[in-house]
């Protein structure tokens, strides 16, 4: 397992905000600057998928293909049958939301080299409300073959999986937030598709253990969660799979070895996602008590960020209390 | 691609009756599929692979081929015929159409064949590929020599996706796009103008600053004149109105929106009758009404 290399600042008030679109804008300008066949796509949303970076510094390179999702998936499909390494950017409730047989029949069925950013997912959207909140992205994705499915804790960590994006040759989505999120992770983090992370280790001496394995920005989440648990004598740790898919199930098995119930947290339906594909894996191989924390099954709605994540369960205070009462029954 | 003489346009005639008889031997053989698309696209797909595409059957993967798309990719027969005959494959390949195991899947798969430029069915989404590799072309030589050529059907243009992949090309001014349509006025459901009504196409599609041309799609001299033009249009991508007779070669099928989506001998009608037919057919096509002497007598 990873040594994760956390910032030391991540349960504290000094954490860095950051969005992880930052990210993506980032990454994407320097796999621009090492790779000349990398180019971008986006649907009128260049600044605020932070397309802009790469746009301004490689306009040659950039196509603007204006609001028409469908038609950006599939040009892209066609820019990669000629040698291209494309990025398409929009918000994931349009792309891969609004596009998904495009992405499947043009992209993953020819196992295109197209880089799917769907940018803006979760519940954490706020104000826009249901109609702009993706809590369904993932599902989607997962079940296209050929697709590899990855949800970044942070900036950093995004720009991390941009660049591995860039270096992998066939389909991949990468799903990052619109809001300012702490940057959990450093520049020493490793990042590898397909493999999770150990972010958290319980204390040996409590008698009740619970893993939380957490995908995306809940990352901070969870481990604000394991904090207060482990001092309030429940053994919590935290693994973090930042790919959805394909499961690192080698750390899943030991992780699940380790701990006598899993919950599994996610800015998603509990359909579908990370918890899904954990109970999916487990079923057929180690049966064992999972929680799936994420959203059950409704559609959001306006309000802050940080209201909703409360409102649906998904702040840390909502986390510890839930994972108090799985202890207690 | 060549002036057509005289003696080509017999030639490409009779590879045109080669495909036709090929079309509807693996549509009897596979037992579904599409007819009269196919059957009234094979004077095109002769002309295209026989006159005019920039092609090695023997180096499918040669970078300075032309790209030929099939948006409408329900008419791949017309195009698995055309590749073999022009010695992509066996031409006895073409009888494992549809079945377990094939190359030639119901719908094109780029991974399964050489010489597939994309996968498609799903109507809609090969203009933007098409679109997509034009536009990568430019960027990487300005000046290029090499066409992307896009085959439509004329009911595909009721998807909305058409008319974003024309707005970019037509914003993109992609003179090294060349779109066909193949406007036998059918769909499934019936006819196009009642199921939902195109016209004026023309109009449209200029008004998406495309460079239009209206041709007779069974005319090869007509409708290799209009892609020789097409190829020197500068500063907008072309587009080739192809006006097709609806199964043109087997004149009981012709015109009939019930043969959009069946195959000989598997009829809209008594399936005894049609079997028949599907043999009356063959032999129609084999002479053309005794006009021609088919190639393997």
């Amino acid at each position: 397992m990873f040594v994760a290399h956390l910032d030391k600042k991540i349960t504290t008030a000094k954490v860095d905000m950051i969005p992880s679109r930052n990210g993506y804008g980032e990454g994407l300008l320097q796999a621009g600057e090492e790779q000349v066949n990398i180019v971008a796509l986006c649907c009128d949303l260049t600044e605020s998928t932070r397309t802009h970076l790469f746009a301004e510094a490689f306009p040659e390179r950039f196509v603007q293909v204006g609001i028409a999702e469908q038609n950006m998936a599939s040009v892209a499909s066609g820019m990669a049958a000629m040698g291209k390494v494309p990025f398409i950017a929009s918000y994931a409730m349009f792309s891969p939301g609004r596009c998904w047989e495009q992405i499947r029949t043009t992209i993953a069925y020819n196992n295109a080299n197209v880089k799917i950013i769907g940018a803006h997912a979760g519940i954490s959207v706020g104000p826009d409300g249901a109609t702009h909140q993706a809590i369904e992205d993932m599902a989607i994705m997962r079940v296209v073959p050929n697709m590899i499915v990855i949800a970044p804790a942070d900036s950093v960590e995004t720009k991390k999986a941009v660049l591995a994006a860039a270096a992998h040759s066939g389909p991949v989505y990468i799903r990052i937030g619109r809001e300012k999120t702490p940057v959990v992770t450093t520049n020493s983090s490793p990042f590898v598709i397909g493999k999770a992370m150990l972010c958290a280790q319980r204390e040996e001496r409590h008698a009740s253990t619970v893993g939380i394995i957490s995908t995306g920005t809940l990352l901070h989440t969870a481990l604000v969660a394991a904090k207060t648990l482990n001092a309030a004598g429940i053994g919590v740790s935290v693994l973090h799979m930042p790919t959805i898919k394909p499961l690192d199930t080698v750390a899943l098995d030991a992780f699940a070895a380790d701990h006598e119930r899993l919950v599994t947290i996610e800015e998603h339906q509990i359909v579908g996602g990370l918890g899904s594909a954990v109970c999916e894996y487990l079923a057929g191989t180690t049966p064992m008590s999972v929680t799936r924390i994420g959203i059950n099954d409704v559609f959001g709605q306006s309000g802050e960020p940080e209201e909703l994540l409360a409102y649906y369960g998904l702040d840390s205070d909502s986390i510890i209390d839930r994972i108090k009462q799985l202890i207690t029954i | 691609m060549q002036y057509l003489s005289e003696e080509k346009v017999v030639h490409l005639e009779k590879v045109a009756n080669d495909i036709r008889v090929s079309i509807i031997e693996m549509l009897i053989e596979a037992g579904s599929g599409h007819t009269a698309g196919p059957l009234d696209m094979a004077d095109i797909f002769a002309l295209l692979y026989f006159n005019v595409l920039k092609h090695d059957p023997a180096r499918p993967d040669w970078d300075e081929r032309d790209r030929l798309v099939l948006s409408a990719g329900h008419i791949c027969p017309v195009l698995y015929a055309a590749m073999a005959h022009a010695g992509y494959f066996p031409v006895s390949e073409l009888m494992t159409l549809r079945k377990f195991g094939t190359r030639l899947q119901g719908h094109p798969h780029r991974e399964a064949l050489p010489g597939l430029e994309t996968t498609s069915g799903p109507l809609g989404s090969g203009l933007s590929q098409a679109v997509g590799m034009a536009i990568a072309e430019r960027m990487d030589n300005p000046y290029t020599s090499k066409f992307i050529y896009c085959i439509t059907g004329d009911g595909e243009w009721n998807e909305g996706q058409m008319w974003e992949a024309a707005m970019l090309a037509g914003k993109e001014q992609l003179h090294n796009l060349v779109v066909i349509i193949d406007r036998n006025g059918i769909q499934i459901d019936g006819y196009t103008k009642d199921v939902m009504p195109l016209e004026s196409l023309r109009d449209k599609l200029e008004a998406f600053n495309f460079d239009v041309q209206e041709v007779d799609g069974h005319n090869l001299r007509m409708v290799n004149d209009a892609i020789g033009k097409a190829q020197s249009v500068y500063g907008k991508p072309s587009v080739i109105i192809a006006h097709t007779i609806a199964a043109k070669g087997v004149d009981v099928f012709e015109r009939d929106f019930r043969w959009h989506g069946n195959p000989p001998g598997k009829g809209p009608e008594d399936r005894v009758v049609k079997s028949e037919q599907a043999s009356s057919a063959l032999a129609k096509l084999r002479t053309l009404g005794g006009t021609i002497i088919p190639s393997d007598s």
